[in-house]
């Protein structure tokens, strides 16, 4: 993306609830982060420095979701200075799996964990990014996919539209010539209900698909979830694979919530 | 306050860790009266979640409470799960799973060693600076990084979150030729890790110590890690030693099934992370600790990088505890891991099947394995179908807490005593005092904000930036 003056874009990274793991991706692009920080100024980004510059930022990349007050203020500000804002992983795209949490009592949560839980604020749900402001474009998965970021920050600096595809998992299978692991196993996968990103990572290694990418662009829930009954799924195992990492997704709240009224 | 000089130091956002976490500092004629590490990272609910799951679910679920160490976790709850269910996973597939933690610890250490703690050695604020200065160095630490990445590439499918690990064992074993390929590196890189040890024992190391007991896993005959008993070492004031004395001093071990009587957790007020004590006593995990505990154990190139690293030799009793120096060890213990890669491979035979069937029983599992950082703790209690009934997790972060704020009290105390220090000189120190110990926030909860209190002059509040 050019800039005034020529200068370096600025990147922000910026951390809400999460495990660090899609912030971290940036610096397992071993070949690549010494590359990047001569082409972009890093000016946020406190894992990896003690630095801070106050903004404004050209580009933003966020990891995690909104659980406390605080957050949903900081988000604000974020926006504010940040020209591109882009949501890396499950938690910032769909609330991660912290949003269990949204369909139990909260109050219960904190007092199974802490034994004062009166010193505990938080949220009762834990939500995306984009349910408090505007996102440029989101990257899905648990974790991102490094080759993904790369891609993205690539065409940001390029000013091109980033080639994210939104197929499913199947597409990455035959991609790789790997047998459908349902058609030739009997393995239950999400793999066709699944947004591609991973390489179709769980059928090369023999297992089905578990969803960590979060819904595809062509879902279909009333015909596939037959298919996972049919393969030895009852109504407790697919509320349990579609409420994971994914699980406030809108296709698959959706869908376990129809399951568990089963 | 009345009366004598007070200060407060707050810094509200620590750099260079993972995870969010502040520090507030009191300080009152002299004498810290305070120093508190806050750990602001919001609490998850991964222990109250876990009820309900299978119990073939705590691998792929707890990997996600920290991307820096998914295998620690994945391993500590297979563990967990396994030994409630009766089932004890050995030979071919417990040496696999040795050899994947070997790739997460060089993965991590090294990760630690160049990007968050090498740049306090040199003044720099990030790795991308230090690599101005040091460029060798640094691309020689992100190769080293990225053969760690490799081995659980191939065995978990991906370095984040891994697919390939399940209770029992894998879904998927590699084949001898795909070991070789990874061998092949893993030669080149031994090398590399040697130069490494040399390149950090020449960093400038403040005099420093730890009266903390040392806890680590302990397996006669090998250097811990995905396996073990919990064995603890006195702290060096019960034998009337100084906090630097580098003499092993006596152990005691407890059975990991007993965890909970021994290391227990409580809560203060201005922390997510739970605080953990050892027999009532303040305790350390991570690699001063393994190295105290098994460091007799390292491979004969490992001990001989440490004895040139001027680390002593651990076979005559010699352990460090000056936590400044924590660098040189976690850089042993890469070469190590590197080492003891190649021994796996070189001896390496297909298991009979990827998995062991691990039939779900009512019952209580303990799990314990040395992440990067420390020893991690499972507990999982299950009923007959297999349903998660109780969980508890107990990350080496919290339990090295209570440590890291006595090394804070000692640091600034001792630094009081030369001089006055500014507040950027002394917000600087403390950092360096919470990075010896590689905190890993997101794990304990998660986060760093220093905060040091004197009311003379207007108090520093390094927070990020917010709408606030």
């Amino acid at each position: 993306m050019p800039t005034e003056g020529g200068r370096r874009p600025k990147l922000a990274v910026w951390k809400f609830a999460s495990c660090d793991g899609c912030q971290l991706t940036l610096l397992d692009c071993e070949d690549e982060l010494l590359g990047i920080a001569e082409e972009v100024e890093i000016s946020y980004f406190l894992e990896a420095s003690s630095a801070t510059d106050p903004g404004p930022y050209d580009l933003s990349l966020v990891d995690g979701s909104i659980t406390t007050r605080q957050d949903a203020e900081r988000i604000q500000h974020i926006r504010s200075v940040s020209r591109r804002l882009v949501t890396i992983g499950a938690c910032a795209t769909a609330g991660g799996i912290q949003a269990l949490r949204n369909y139990a009592d909260v109050a219960e949560f904190r007092a199974a964990v802490y034994a004062k839980p009166e010193y505990i604020a938080t949220l009762a749900t834990s939500t995306p990014i984009s349910a408090h402001v505007p996102v440029d474009l989101e990257l899905r998965g648990c974790p991102i996919d490094r080759g993904r970021l790369v891609e993205v920050i690539t065409a940001f600096l390029a000013g091109r539209k980033p080639d994210v595809p939104d197929h499913s998992v199947c597409f990455e299978c035959k991609l790789r010539g790997t047998p459908c692991v349902i058609v030739a196993h009997g393995t239950p996968c999400l793999g066709p209900v699944t947004h591609a990103g991973c390489g179709a990572l769980c059928p090369a290694y023999g297992r089905g698909c578990y969803g960590c990418f979060g819904p595809s662009n062509s879902i279909n829930f009333s015909a596939f979830i037959p298919l996972l009954r049919r393969d030895g799924m009852d109504t407790l195992d697919v509320v349990r694979v579609l409420r994971t990492f994914n699980t406030a997704a809108p296709e698959f709240d959706a869908a376990s919530r129809e399951e568990a009224r089963r | 306050m009345n009366g004598g000089k007070s200060r407060e130091l707050k810094l509200g956002a620590l750099g260079r860790v993972e995870g969010e976490g502040a520090l507030h500092l009191c300080v009152h004629n002299g004498e810290v009266t305070e120093a508190r590490l806050k750990i602001y990272e919001p609490p998850r609910f991964f222990e109250a979640f876990l009820r309900g799951r299978a119990h073939t679910e705590p691998p792929d679920i707890t990997s996600r409470v920290c991307g820096i160490c998914p295998v620690a976790y994945q391993l500590s709850a297979c563990r967990a799960v396994e030994d409630a269910c009766g089932t004890v996973i050995d030979g071919r597939l417990a040496a696999l799973r040795r050899l994947l933690y070997c790739g997460e610890w060089i993965e991590s250490q090294t990760l630690h060693i160049h990007l968050l703690h090498a740049p306090d050695f040199f003044g720099c604020d990030s790795v991308i600076e230090l690599a101005r200065i040091q460029r060798a160095e640094v691309e020689r630490g992100l190769r080293l990084k990225q053969s760690g990445n490799a081995i659980v590439e191939l065995l978990g499918g991906r370095s984040i979150h891994p697919i390939n690990i399940r209770v029992g064992g894998f879904h998927r074993v590699p084949t001898r030729a795909e070991l070789r390929s990874l061998a092949e590196r893993l030669r080149r890189e031994r090398d590399a890790a040697v130069d490494m040890v040399r390149w950090v024992s020449g960093f400038d190391f403040p005099d420093a110590g730890c009266d903390h007991e040392l806890l680590a896993l302990a397996e006669p005959g090998s250097y811990a890690i995905e396996s073990g008993t919990p064995t603890a070492m006195d702290a060096p004031s019960t034998a009337g030693l100084p906090a630097d004395a580098d003499r092993a001093l006596p152990t005691r071990a407890f059975d990991v099934h007993t965890f909970g009587d021994h290391v227990v957790e409580r809560q203060v007020p201005y922390s997510t992370a739970l605080h953990s004590v050892l027999d009532g006593r303040r305790h350390l995990t991570g690699s001063l600790a393994r190295y105290a505990i098994s460091g007799r154990w390292l491979s004969p190139i490992a001990l001989e990088a440490a004895r040139d690293a001027g680390l002593g030799d651990p076979r005559q009793g010699t352990v460090c505890r000056n936590p400044f120096r924590s660098i040189i060890v976690r850089a042993v213990e890469v070469l190590y891991a590197i080492d003891e890669a190649l021994r796996i491979i070189d001896t390496y035979e297909p298991p009979a099947h990827p998995a062991v069937k691990v039939p779900p029983r009512a019952g209580t599992g303990h799990g314990a394995t040395e992440a990067p950082r420390g020893l991690l703790y499972h507990r999982y209690t299950l009923d007959a179908k297999g349903t998660v009934t109780g969980a508890n997790l107990v990350p080496p972060t919290a339990q090295n807490q209570g440590a890291i704020e006595e090394d804070l009290r000692r640091t600034v105390r001792e630094r009081l005593r030369d001089g006055e220090p500014t507040d950027a000189e002394l917000t600087a120190l403390c950092e360096r005092v919470i990075r010896n110990h590689d905190p890993c926030i997101s794990c304990s909860a998660h986060f760093l904000d220093l905060r040091v209190h004197r009311p003379h002059s207007a108090a520093r509040e390094g927070n990020p930036p917010t709408g606030a």
